[in-house]
């Protein structure tokens, strides 16, 4: 397997650090024995913060999925009545309009998200590829490259907004004024349009990260592989695709873990986009969340909605995770 | 260290205590001094800051008359009901707040607002004082009021004077027919005959319930239950869309409208007509000349503005409400008493173009001109109040959502019939909890 | 150190001509919002609202003025600084230490450690913000250290919605850092503090400038709970920036231009962390 090269990689960087191979058995009793406490020690700080932010926060939410938390009682949450699994039967009841509205919103944000993520992906990965090598006006490409992520996401998402308006946006301006590609100009922020909008926003803004991490990912590929691959006579593009590639398989598989997570979750981009009530197309599924509670002030079927989210994503990521340790662990034991 | 501990510690006890944590150290919420007092102001004026400057003074002389000095935060409407709603969770809040006057009974039911029983009434000078219409917007009927008016508004038919001579009108349409012969007359060489908001939700609604009113139809019935397809409420939306739809009066741009682009359009000459509030100060602020437009009363499908299906107008405008939790009610209630005094009635109204909810103050005659009587003669004679039922906050945003979707359907051609009105109501209706 | 240059073979054309034509598409979808942005913020507000035009008919400096009265834009900068500053160095050094113990030791729990922490960047921001909104209140209630309202919540509450990625990536860095290394250092006499700060800390650090960037933008960025959990005083430039769309109009040209005077300084600082990631210090640190 082509993996294979990949981890041999620091192996080969361990061997060639002189004294190591001396320095290596005694250690590893000492971190093991007598001290224990250190781990611990080192994740609590960690694990402090997520209880604070995350966790204890969270069991709150799951209670509040199995109440009636209309606004009749979000000043006394102890005086809402329990609902027992009623929010959860709602919002997966797909015949009822509610359900089947959350139905709805849940597959335009998976087709969102596997385009969105595919696409920054794909653009991050080329973008750092061809720039691996130095060439005249590299250090500028990358400045500019940079550039969308390093704006803060509300004005970067309302100069889309801005772009894309129907009557004086630019991108009618181009496509129907200058290139006339249709006959009349195109919604963009309603209508179905609105999807390919949403998507082209969050890959705009989304790659440059792809292209950072993927960028540090290949300072880890010790130059060596490419020396000796380029003696066995491979070209660049095979180079590409023997050597880089499958060294850079560690790091994609948390880059797109981490992409889809934040994409899957993004609230920030419809919201800003859209407004508070995003277009049917682009009704992604935290904006839809939002409105159940925040608009609607039912935050009993709001949590509900989220607690099936978030299992979703618990279950789409442990299978993700089963499959890439899974393959992690075959190849570190070839 | 310690403090995460103790913090850790704290949440636990939290937890465990109080089951899921809301609602129990309320008591400890609001502000903890009698002499000063936390506002949150909404934004009226064309900035945070310029709302700031336009209060300060008046904070500054209740304080000199007072002794009680008053931390003003200017909210943005976008944060504003999220924050009101945080605080109503949490107790932690301002003392006094301006809420949007639709939300009244939404607010009310939660009861985090202090209710304005005949004490509190008694101790702001009495309920007299207020417009009836504008009281009419403080909460759900037979219940204390959940707020006072502050600021009142109505809407007008804004014309373009230049327009309408071009285009051989005599004079501002007053029925709904007259309007769209108008319109049709105005739509040319790029130009269109009405501007519209199609995106925004508030817009949206206020709008649609009049249409819906003018068909003797509601989206609530007595009880306070949902009947979004009822005929009057179905016809009343379909003409709405229908400006964009079959009359063809409004550019379907304006489907995506939701940043006050239709003033825009109405401030440039790209269209006759525009439907708004207290346009004028915001009209000058676009380069547009007094004398270049003209205000009428909102047409009616036959007749004059009046009560029943005759109506033309919501009334709307901003509340005051008093939190719940307020440390320093009799401060809070000064503070009341003092916004809605008369002389401070006619500087506020007077700085941000609304007219006074205080009926004393109206004789003024700064709120006589053309523009202020005309809403001011709606806002008496043919306004009437969003639904005051605990739901409004979701028909606002379910029917909002609802007409948005129509309009863009409309603007891209799709045809928008009664059954496919009626379909997406129904839907909205079904989206209803609670 | 040459910069960067990796592969000894030289390039075939095809691979050239490749390359210039995929990076200058990229380059027009990376800039034209850009060049938008910094056309707009020169413009009148009455020409931004009509139809669009590549280049100003009008060119004003208008709205660079007029952006730090429209709204407190330079207090909203200092809040953001603080809060994204700190959140991020916090983060990254909650995230160093966590990291350190997952690749290095073997300890009971391990496993459920990572698995939480990486299963709360599942957390729908909308399911815990009001939990995380009452627990301050009442944190504050209890103890008087006041976390809503002020900057220190934000702060604590930013720095864990970098932290489970930052660990990951982290620990994922210090396997690819051979054992040997710190190893040797234990043996030389560090302890486990002293070999992560001497030895593994000075190897990953492409991989902690990464992840600091990470966290910055982060935080730099979050709209929905600062809009909740911040007042007048501690709000940041995230909500801070929408208070150019009023009641009255939203002033697209100051939008712009105050998005692009707030972001220079972010620019300006990633160009110079580059360098870092460019340099490859774990090149230097595996040889």
């Amino acid at each position: 397997m082509a993996a294979t090269t990949g981890t041999t990689a620091p192996s080969q960087g361990e061997d060639s650090v002189p004294g190591s191979a001396r320095a290596r058995k005694k250690p590893r009793r000492s971190y093991s024995v007598g001290r224990s406490a250190v781990p611990y020690l080192l994740v609590l700080p960690a694990l402090l913060m997520e209880l604070l932010i995350h966790l204890v926060p969270m069991v709150v939410g799951v209670v509040m999925s199995f109440k009636e938390l209309t606004q009749f009682y979000i000043r006394n949450w102890g005086a809402a009545p329990w609902k027992g699994l009623g929010n959860y039967r709602v919002a997966v009841d797909f015949n009822g309009a509610i359900g089947h509205a959350l139905l709805h919103s849940f597959l335009i944000t998976c087709a969102f998200t596997v385009l969105a993520v595919g696409f920054s992906w794909l653009l991050g990965t080329t973008a750092a590829i061809l720039m691996q090598d130095a060439f005249r006006g590299r250090g500028f490409l990358r400045a500019l490259f940079m550039t969308p992520y390093a704006l803060p996401i509300y004005a970067s998402v309302i100069i889309w907004a801005f772009m894309l308006q129907h009557d004086n946006g630019l991108v009618n301006h181009v496509l129907h004024d200058q290139l006339h590609l249709s006959d009349k100009p195109a919604f963009w922020l309603i209508g179905n349009n609105s999807f390919v909008s949403l998507v082209v926003v969050s890959v705009w803004r989304n790659w440059p990260f792809a292209l950072l991490v993927i960028m540090a990912g290949m300072q880890n590929i010790p130059d060596e592989l490419y020396e000796a691959s380029a003696i066995d006579g491979a070209g660049i593009w095979q180079q590409i695709r023997r050597i880089t590639m499958p060294s850079l398989r560690p790091i994609n598989q948390v880059l797109v873990l981490v992409l889809f997570l934040w994409t899957f979750n993004d609230f920030n981009v419809p919201y800003v986009l859209f407004g508070q009530s995003a277009p049917p197309a682009g009704d992604l599924i935290s904006i839809h969340i939002y409105q159940a509670s925040f608009l609607t002030w039912n935050f009993g079927s709001g949590s509900a909605m989220s607690v099936l989210l978030l299992l979703f994503l618990l279950v789409v990521t442990t299978v993700y995770l089963a499959f890439t340790s899974l393959r992690g662990r075959r190849t570190s034991n070839a | 260290m310690r403090r995460i501990t103790a913090a850790i510690a704290a949440i636990t006890a939290i937890t465990t205590l109080a089951g899921c944590g809301g609602g129990t150290a309320t008591g400890n919420g609001g502000n903890k001094a009698p002499k000063t007092l936390t506002y949150w102001a909404s934004n009226q004026g064309k900035s945070l800051d310029d709302d700031k400057q336009k209060l300060t003074p008046e904070l500054q002389k209740f304080e000199k008359q007072t002794g009680i000095h008053v931390k003003l935060e200017v909210v943005g409407w976008p944060d504003l009901l999220n924050r009101v709603l945080t605080a109503a969770s949490s107790g932690q809040g301002p003392d006094v707040l301006n809420i949007g006057n639709t939300w009244s009974a939404s607010l009310q039911a939660t009861g985090a607002l202090m209710p304005f029983d005949d004490k509190a009434f008694t101790a702001i000078g009495g309920k007299d004082r207020f417009v009836a219409s504008a009281l009419g917007s403080t909460g759900a009927a037979g219940k204390p009021p959940a707020a006072v008016p502050l600021y009142s508004l109505a809407y007008g038919l804004y014309y373009n004077k230049k327009l309408f001579k071009d285009a051989g009108i005599a004079g501002p349409p007053a029925t709904w027919a007259d309007l769209v012969a108008d319109g049709k007359k105005l739509s040319t060489g790029g130009k269109h005959g009405l501007a519209i908001e199609g995106a925004n939700n508030a817009e949206n609604i206020h709008h649609a319930y009049i249409f819906a009113k003018q068909h003797n139809g509601d989206f609530f019935d007595a009880a306070g239950n949902p009947t979004f397809t009822s005929p009057g409420a179905v016809a009343g939306v379909k003409q709405y869309i229908d400006f964009i739809a079959s009359d063809k009066i409004t550019a379907p741009g304006n489907a995506e409208y939701a940043q006050n682009q239709s003033l825009q359009d109405f401030a440039t000459g790209k269209a006759g007509m525009l439907l708004w509030q207290a346009a004028g100060v915001q009209l000058a602020q676009r380069g547009m000349k007094p004398e270049d437009w003209g205000v009428a009363p909102v047409p009616v499908q036959s007749g004059t503005p009046g009560q029943g299906a005759n109506v033309d107008t919501m009334v709307a405008g901003i509340n005051l409400a008093v939190f719940k939790n307020t440390q320093n009610q009799d401060g809070a209630l000064k503070f009341v008493k003092f916004m809605t005094s008369d002389e401070e009635q006619k500087i506020l109204n007077g700085k941000y173009g609304s007219i006074p909810a205080v009926t004393s103050a109206q004789s003024d005659p700064q709120f006589s001109n053309p523009e202020q009587a005309v809403l001011r003669q709606g806002l008496a004679k043919s306004a009437v109040a969003l639904p005051q039922v605990p739901k409004e906050s979701q028909f606002e945003d379910l029917v909002g959502t609802a007409l948005k979707d129509l309009f863009a359907d409309a603007a891209a051609g799709k045809p928008v019939t009664t059954e496919s009105v009626q379909k997406r109501l129904e839907k909205a209706q079904q989206q209803m909890t609670g | 150190m040459p910069s960067g240059y990796r592969s000894p073979t030289a390039k075939p054309m095809s691979f050239i001509w490749t390359r210039r034509i995929v990076l200058t598409l990229i380059a027009i979808f990376a800039a034209l919002p850009v060049y938008v942005m910094i056309s707009t913020s020169l413009k009148p507000l009455q020409d931004v609202t009509g139809k669009f035009q590549w280049i100003p008919g009008h060119l004003t400096l208008r709205p660079y003025v007029d952006i730090w009265h429209t709204v407190p834009l330079a207090r909203y900068f200092v809040n953001s600084t603080i809060v994204s500053a700190a959140a991020t160095g916090l983060s990254v050094l909650i995230a160093v230490f966590a990291a350190y113990a997952v690749s290095r030791y073997k300890f009971k729990g391990k496993r459920i450690f990572t698995i939480t922490v990486l299963s709360t960047q599942m957390f729908p921001g909308i399911l815990f913000l009001l939990p995380l909104f009452l627990i301050f209140v009442n944190i504050g209630n209890a103890t008087g250290i006041a976390l809503y309202g002020s900057r220190a919540g934000l702060i604590i509450t930013y720095l864990t919605f970098s932290l489970p990625f930052s660990i990951w990536m982290l620990a994922g860095y210090m396997e690819s850092i051979p054992k040997g290394l710190d190893e040797a250092a234990m043996v030389d006499g560090c302890g486990p503090l002293g070999a992560l700060f001497r030895v593994v800390i000075p190897a990953a650090v492409p991989g902690i400038v990464a992840v600091a960037v990470y966290a910055f933008m982060t935080a730099w960025s979050e709209v929905l709970f600062a809009s909740v959990m911040t007042n007048e005083t501690t709000r940041t430039l995230a909500v801070g920036l929408r208070g150019y769309s009023t009641q009255y109009d939203v002033y697209w040209n100051q939008v712009m231009a105050a998005s692009l005077v707030v972001s220079v300084p972010v620019v300006a600082g990633f160009l110079l962390l580059q360098r870092y990631l460019v340099t490859g210090l774990t090149a230097g640190a595996v040889k």
